[in-house]
């Protein structure tokens, strides 16, 4: 018994630091296999409301930026309404038509936190589950995608950035439906790079990637990037492509949160069916 | 004892402040990012006790994380760095210095003595969070130019602000 207290007596500076070393571990590999849900709920607001108003003094400046950019895709929305185009039928399509069910919703929200140069960046954004939002949402911006939601706490949310190793978004080749993963190597925030995609598959400089069917999170057709260099190596099986991404991360500003109002019914099927096997 | 507590607690939030809110956007590639608020737990007097010390680093990294939503991972870093710290000291300070309480800096110890030290706790400190941030050993090579190149400017910036805010022989 003498000996035990000696024994804590002499290396107690060794226990505590080995016991929060073991502490620190642990929430952090609970934190790389699960949801961080419970971390953002257990520091709550805190951190996002200090970025917050920091954001709110800093957004000032950036204001002529952001007025361009929702000047633009202003410009592109009005493209796409219905009396943008000329009747060259006699047919009108109704939106209320039953043919037409609406499957995406989008809750616009501001960034006030976000990372560019680090091997894992996040995003937090001023919308939370009180917005509706809820773990695994996609979220896109004005020009392409930007991640996906991780954890969600009443007013904020965090999203895992394309710029982050663990996320993978599915996406495909505009022109011919080849499908790949979008994963960042960690170099550089503009480009990212696409794996996965068969060597048979043609493919050409400036090609447009957009994300596929397969994914629940990202309505299909969503941009991504376009084609910036692609190789293949000698005895692989998969083109090494480099995508330069159309979402600058680095002045992000406004983004949409994506919302699939069918997305539990599809995984409810899909699990189904894994079930069965 | 209450002013020195208040002056260090005004130096912790002044130096959480600056990595936040100024060193964090330094945008510049994916190999810059440099982690400077390890000054703090690097300037404690040498007689600070070392579970004092280890305690003090866990705290300061729990509040790093919950700022960068990193749960654990600034903790484990700066937490390894505090109590090895401990032992550096040990071995590089003598007596006098223990006898005066003095706290590491350029004006006490001399540049190369600080550089040195700072030089070892920011390897120390980048390394396990650099490669516990990457979570595997498959980008090794690149980890690890991350971490010197971070290093590099991390021990830059400490020192640039050491001679900045610390500039003459105070007996501090």
């Amino acid at each position: 018994m003498r000996n035990l207290i000696f024994f804590f007596h002499k290396y107690y500076t060794f226990i505590l630091f080995f016991l929060l070393e073991l502490f620190s571990f642990v929430i952090l590999f609970q934190y790389n296999n699960y949801q961080k849900a419970s971390f953002l709920n257990f520091t709550g607001g805190m951190a996002s409301g200090f970025y917050e108003s920091v954001n709110s003094t800093t957004n000032y400046f950036g204001l002529r930026n952001i007025n361009d950019s929702l000047l633009a895709e202003n410009a592109r929305l009005r493209a796409q309404m219905l009396n943008a185009y000329y009747q060259s039928g006699f047919t009108q399509t109704s939106i209320n038509d039953s043919a037409y069910k609406q499957q995406y919703t989008y809750i616009s929200a501001n960034v006030v936190n976000n990372s560019v140069t680090k091997r894992n960046n996040y995003i937090t954004i001023d919308k939370g589950s009180l917005h509706g939002i809820k773990p695994d949402m996609g979220v896109m911006s004005a020009n392409g995608v930007v991640g996906i939601v991780t954890s969600v706490s009443e007013h904020f949310s965090t999203i895992r950035s394309a710029l982050n190793g663990n996320t993978k978004i599915s996406c495909m080749l505009k022109k011919n439906n080849a499908f790949g993963s979008l994963e960042w190597n960690g170099d550089d925030p503009k480009f990212s790079s696409m794996k996965f995609v068969n060597k048979h598959v043609p493919i050409g400089m400036n090609d447009e990637i957009v994300t596929s069917n397969y994914s629940t999170l990202f309505p299909q057709g969503i941009p991504v990037g376009h084609v910036y260099s692609h190789s293949l190596d000698a005895g692989e099986n998969f083109h090494l492509i480099k995508v330069e991404l159309y979402t600058n991360f680095s002045t992000l500003k406004n983004v949409y949160v994506i919302q699939n109002i069918l997305k539990e019914e599809q995984e409810t099927l899909e699990s189904n069916l894994k079930g069965d096997n | 004892m209450i002013i020195e507590l208040i002056k260090y607690f005004a130096s912790f939030v002044l130096i959480l402040l600056i990595q936040l809110l100024v060193i964090n956007n330094i945008e510049l590639t994916t190999y810059v990012n440099p982690y400077i608020y390890i000054i703090f737990i690097l300037s404690l007097p040498v007689t600070t006790k070392p579970w004092h010390v280890v305690v003090i680093s866990f705290g300061t990294g729990m509040i790093m994380d919950t700022f960068s939503s990193t749960p654990g991972l600034h903790m484990a870093a700066v937490g390894f760095m505090g109590y090895f710290r401990n032992f550096y000291l040990q071995f590089a300070c003598s007596k006098e210095d223990y006898e005066s309480r003095i706290k590491p800096s350029i004006s006490r110890k001399g540049i190369v003595w600080f550089l040195v030290y700072v030089s070892i706790m920011t390897l120390m400190h980048h390394m396990v969070l650099f490669y516990l941030e990457i979570y595997s050993l498959k980008e090794f090579f690149r980890t690890l130019l991350r971490v010197l190149s971070s290093s590099f400017f991390t021990v830059l910036l400490i020192s640039v602000g050491q001679i900045l805010f610390y500039p003459s022989d105070k007996a501090r």
